[in-house]
């Protein structure tokens, strides 16, 4: 209960502050020096943030895509030999970092969002793919024998019970690639991606503490708003299914 | 009527089921018995083509089963497992409706059905139909995962140890539920159970397996008083033979003439029932309800094996 009130002013405040970030200047003006300005006024925090929002939803939705796909193949009789490859593939894109990402697909592609999309949709197929994997394959013997056992096809059983089964646990990874890519997003401004990282880094150069707080603290509560919305989906997804 | 012909599974290069033969007839239960490891379950699988035989065929109604799409061919047949296996995601009416759905009923017709399943299973429809299944008891688990492998009034049931979850007391009820229902609907049920005691109570006829052969088939009786092998007899367990072999008859067939006292017992009591009766309350002879008396002598000439020989 506690839990849902604290959430709610959260999301009361972020919203106040993002619809006039003026008004809270008093706030952040012991952050600044030499009457530097208290509120990044360059482009509106608000644009920035639903940008910021976009690239992540799109970062994740290609992600989760991917490597939902890809746990799937790999845990059909066809594709199972394909497991240690596929796995290797999602743990390089999880190692390799980010910023390198971006620096070698900046002369590809060009400045923009597009390098820093690559980056997040590799950074955050791992933990979709575990989890979907851990899914698929840790289900009762007995449910499946018994779908097996009155006739469903391989794609009936895919769809109409392993996948729902699967949920709670993809869900899981989602969220985790959500809230991993919210925070990596940020670095995406160094190559003029439109996300909140520009606040942050506009602050680091001109020394600006009440800059990088601001963008920070935007970051921050969102990723915690979308951090439990996922989890009271991934309990409801969980007791549907008698694990609640 | 189910034909089993010559029958052989092979893994690797060990037989698991080693030339299995048998014919079970349409409306009977066959009970396979063994051992774990015996190939009782891998034999039953092989009937609904969960694994596929290396050798043999099974015929069902004069059918080779090795000609239908495995899928169809399990659509046609039922199929119940240890551990009820329901899905745990699905409603009580959406896992019993699961075959009747698959084979395209309308909605009136598979729900009419749920509900005319839950009712044969005494469990009233409108409570139990939106229930999950993590919201029954154990035996109410095992009897929606029976009521399902019966949805779509298939000719023949499978069942592997359907039974094994379940206490004692809740068992001997969904024994006699499943004996009951099987013979008012007339399905032809092959059940796999380790448990010798269940196999006498259910089975028309008994298959004992052992090693991936099968050491005799025949009716409990013949089981019971003629094992072919020492293997067979020790699953029989020499210490409760003639009580097992009692438990097959009725009273009614042993009725004599005479007056006795004390309390009645039913007629369709088995003769188990009334030895123990007669232990119990230190009589020698019972009156039977409806007329007539059994004697302690009748009961004790029933449980040896020379007699049922001599018939």
């Amino acid at each position: 209960m506690t839990g849902r009130v604290l959430m709610a002013v959260a999301l009361l405040f972020l919203l106040a502050f993002l619809a006039s970030p003026e008004s809270f200047a008093p706030l952040f003006e012991p952050f600044t020096r030499n009457n530097a300005p208290a509120i990044y006024t360059q482009t509106g925090l608000m644009s920035l943030t639903l940008s910021h929002l976009g690239l992540v939803l799109l970062a994740v939705i290609a992600s989760t895509l991917i490597a939902v796909t890809l746990a799937i193949l790999v845990t059909r009789p066809a594709g199972r030999e394909f497991l240690p490859l596929a796995r290797t593939v999602t743990s390089v894109g999880q190692t390799f970092p980010p910023v390198a990402v971006l620096a070698l697909a900046v002369p590809v592609m060009g400045f923009g969002a597009g390098p820093t999309l690559v980056a997040l949709f590799l950074y955050g197929l791992l933990p979709v793919f575990e989890n979907a994997l851990a899914g698929l394959t840790g289900q009762s013997p007995q449910v499946q024998e018994a779908a097996r056992g009155m006739g469903l096809t391989p794609r009936q059983r895919l769809w109409q019970v392993e996948l729902p089964l699967a949920l709670p646990v993809i869900l899981t990874g989602v969220r985790l690639t959500a809230v991993i890519s919210l925070g990596t997003a940020t670095i995406g401004s160094t190559v003029a991606a439109k996300t909140l990282g520009e606040v942050i880094i506009a602050g680091l150069l001109s020394s600006n503490t009440a800059f990088v707080l601001q963008g920070g603290m935007v970051v921050g509560i969102i990723a915690v708003l979308i951090y439990e919305g996922f989890q009271r989906l991934e309990q409801f997804a969980a007791a549907r299914i008698g694990q609640g | 009527m189910i034909e089993i012909q010559n029958l052989t599974r092979i893994y690797g290069t060990t037989a698991v089921v080693k030339d299995v033969s048998l014919t079970v007839e349409t409306g009977q239960i066959a009970a396979l018995v063994g051992t774990s490891g015996s190939g009782k379950t891998t034999l039953l699988r092989m009937i609904n083509r969960l694994v596929e035989p290396s050798a043999g065929r099974v015929l069902i109604d004069g059918k080779d089963t090795a000609e239908i799409e495995p899928h169809l061919l399990r659509r046609q047949i039922g199929y119940a497992i240890q551990g009820h296996g329901l899905f745990p995601h699905r409603t009580v009416a959406q896992n019993i409706s699961t075959v009747p759905r698959l084979l395209g009923w309308t909605q009136d017709q598979h729900r009419a059905r749920v509900d005319e399943l839950l009712e044969l299973f005494q469990m009233e429809p409108a409570d139990f139909r939106d229930r999950m299944p993590h919201e029954l008891s154990g035996g109410q688990q095992q009897r929606v995962g029976v009521a399902r492998a019966l949805a779509a009034r298939p000719d023949l049931l499978l069942m592997d140890e359907p039974f094994g979850a379940l206490d004692p007391v809740i068992r001997a009820k969904a024994q006699q539920d499943l004996r009951d229902i099987q013979r008012q609907l007339g399905t032809t049920l092959i059940i796999v159970t380790h448990d010798m005691e269940e196999a006498v109570t259910l089975g028309d006829r008994i298959a004992v397996m052992d090693k991936g052969e099968l050491l005799q088939y025949g009716p409990p009786s013949e089981i019971l008083t003629t094992p072919a092998t020492s293997f067979v007899s020790d699953l029989i367990g020499t210490g409760d033979r003639p009580f097992r072999l009692l438990s097959l008859t009725p009273v009614a067939e042993i009725i004599a003439e005479g007056q006795a006292e004390g309390a009645e017992i039913p007629r369709e009591a088995s003769l188990r029932d009334a030895l123990a009766e007669c232990l119990w309350s230190g009589r020698d002879r019972l009156p039977v309800e409806g007329g007539g008396i059994v004697t302690l002598d009748s009961l004790r000439a029933q449980a040896a094996p020379t007699a049922r020989a001599a018939e």
